[in-house]
């Protein structure tokens, strides 16, 4: 099945936007999550709460939160557009920021549950052969973590790409801008004689899911074999 | 050599704890479990912070109450009963992981050398998962003193294997503990691993030390045993080696001897044996006709009656031998301080374990 170049345009913004949305969400969930299962803090379960908001929110009210913090005069907007130059308006910026939120749940909760597994005596192993907490970490904590790491990734990966509530409300739908795959294929059903386009992106959508989850097991196993574990 | 002198409130009971552990020999920390031998140890690691008192290290401060020295610059090896090796690591990553971070005006053993000691060479490539609990174990001891520590903590580091692979893994530790003339610190309940590798015992009991002194000392007397009952240990010097027999000969003080089984040490060599009461007979004249080859002349010392049937005898052989009787054996030869008797003790009840 050849792609048209519409259609090769719309699935390489899919796939860019879901990835900024992993890459930027990537560090801070693995601290949030390994915080969030290493120490108990004031105020633990409220910021818990807070994260899993997007996860029970309906979407569009994410996305109309983001609208109203985020726009060229939001509190948020304004500072980052004088300061940084950054702009979410109407950009793919905006939608990758839609993505980011609303998966950043999913992946710091995975994250979190595979830090609970790693076993802490291990790490006070190493230190007693001379790593400070910060070696302890990455050569030991973040390795062995490294598979709820990857579930995290290919959760949230997924999810970005089939974001669609927050992202028309946040940035709207411009095609070639904000247009990812689930917008491109909801504005093809409101249009007539739209069934035949919007059935090859949702083909399309399908090969790129089973594509991730493929590459996510092949990692895995991967993973699995370093720890001598049975994949 | 290792100054300990600490307090803590661990869950409600006090602990307090204060001996030394001197270079290039092994002083076991030996109790119940539950007795608080392993909070000691993590004290002196840095794993765990005592409410008082003070841990000295070579001469050096690493905690008296406003200095605690955090662990990873103590440079102290830790083997842990379940070794802790790096699942995701190969097993030479593993052995050089403190090896890498080791202070480097300080070495005490190469990476070669300590692979040959402990006989790991072939393991290097694998990974920790596919080792058994002997190679796991030795693997743990080698990145510990690889990592160039001034001074060694084992945590029960046998406890957790079967009699075989602990038979496997004891020589390594004697021979490294006469090779690099750290001081070792050796938690254990297990007799036989401190009467085979301990010069000095601290014993503990429920968070409180009740006697430190020479494992001889220690480990032997009538109120003093373990499922096998009371026992005599002694220090023994390696005489001559029989091939022919599979036996050694052992001077075990002044100039009486004592075969065993076969022990690997070289002539002039120091070893300890450890003699269950319940193994050694009395008899009034020295026998003959008779398999049993120790026939050691003895005088009795002092007679102690822990039940009503059975009686325990304290010979006098140049050093004390504690024998276990019945009531009946001992009427009969009419036991009593002061006596001549000829103890008796076969060979093979002296087998190491």
């Amino acid at each position: 099945m050849l792609l048209s170049p519409e259609e090769v345009g719309i699935l390489l913004l899919s796939v860019k936007v879901a990835a900024w949305s992993v890459a930027i969400s990537l560090a801070p969930a693995i601290a949030v999550g390994w915080a969030l299962a290493r120490y108990s803090f004031p105020g633990k379960a409220a910021i818990d709460a807070i994260l899993h908001l997007p996860l029970v929110l309906p979407p569009v009210v994410v996305g109309y939160v983001l609208l109203i913090l985020f726009a060229p005069k939001g509190p948020l907007g304004a500072p980052l557009r004088d300061w940084f130059g950054i702009d979410f308006a109407f950009s793919w910026r905006g939608a990758v920021l839609a993505a980011a939120v609303m998966g950043f749940p999913l992946m710091t909760q995975a994250i979190r549950l595979s830090a609970q597994t790693v076993d802490r005596k291990l790490e006070q192993a190493a230190r007693t052969l001379g790593a400070p907490p910060w070696q302890v970490f990455l050569t030991i904590t973040l390795p062995l973590m490294a598979p709820g790491v990857l579930a995290g990734t290919v959760l949230s990966f997924a999810r970005s790409l089939g974001e669609f509530g927050a992202t028309i409300t946040f940035v709207s739908s411009i095609p070639g801008e904000t247009r990812t795959l689930p917008l491109a294929i909801y504005a093809y059903t409101q249009v007539p004689g739209g069934d035949g386009p919007a059935l090859r992106l949702t083909l399309i959508s399908v090969a790129v899911a089973l594509a991730a989850l493929a590459g996510a097991e092949l990692l895995n196993r991967a993973l699995a074999r370093r720890v001598g574990a049975p994949a | 050599m290792i100054e300990v002198d600490i307090a803590l409130n661990l869950d409600g009971f006090d602990l307090a704890a204060a001996f030394d552990v001197p270079d290039g020999s092994v002083t076991a920390l030996f109790g119940r479990s539950g007795s608080g031998k392993s909070t000691i140890i993590d004290c002196v690691a840095g794993l765990r912070r005592p409410d008082r008192g003070r841990v000295v290290v070579a001469g050096e401060t690493l905690f008296d109450g406003t200095i605690n020295v955090p662990p990873e610059r103590r440079h102290l090896g830790y083997v842990f009963q379940d070794a802790r090796l790096f699942p995701h690591l190969s097993v030479e990553t593993n052995l050089r992981y403190g090896e890498r971070r080791a202070r480097t005006d300080r070495r005490i053993a190469t990476f070669d050398d300590v692979v040959t000691l402990l006989g790991i060479g072939h393991l290097l490539a694998r990974r920790p998962g596919t080792l058994s609990g002997g190679e796991r174990q030795r693997v743990a001891i080698g990145r510990a003193l690889l990592a160039q520590p001034r001074a060694l903590l084992m945590d029960e580091p046998l406890a957790a294997l079967d009699r075989e692979r602990k038979a496997e893994v004891l020589p390594y530790i004697e021979r490294l503990r006469d090779r690099f003339g750290l001081p070792i610190l050796y938690v254990s309940h297990a007799v036989e691993e401190v009467v085979r590798l301990a010069r000095t015992v601290v014993r503990i009991e429920h968070g409180r030390i009740t006697g430190i002194g020479p494992v001889e000392e220690m480990l032997s007397g009538g109120a003093i045993g373990d499922e096998h009952g009371p026992a005599t240990v002694l220090r023994a010097i390696v005489k001559r080696h029989d091939a022919r027999f599979g036996l050694t000969a052992l001077e075990v003080g002044a100039g009486r001897e004592l075969v065993t089984p076969a022990v690997e040490r070289p002539i002039g060599g120091e070893v300890r044996v450890r003699i269950l009461a319940r193994d050694v007979s009395l008899a009034l004249e020295r026998p003959t006709g008779i398999s049993i080859q120790n026939r050691l002349e003895a005088s009795v010392a002092e007679i102690t009656r822990p039940s009503p049937f059975i009686v325990d005898v304290r010979l006098d052989i140049g050093a004390p031998l504690w024998s276990r009787v019945s009531a009946k054996a001992a009427e009969e030869l009419a036991l009593a301080p002061g006596k001549r008797v000829v103890a008796l003790i076969k060979t093979v009840a002296l087998e190491r374990e």
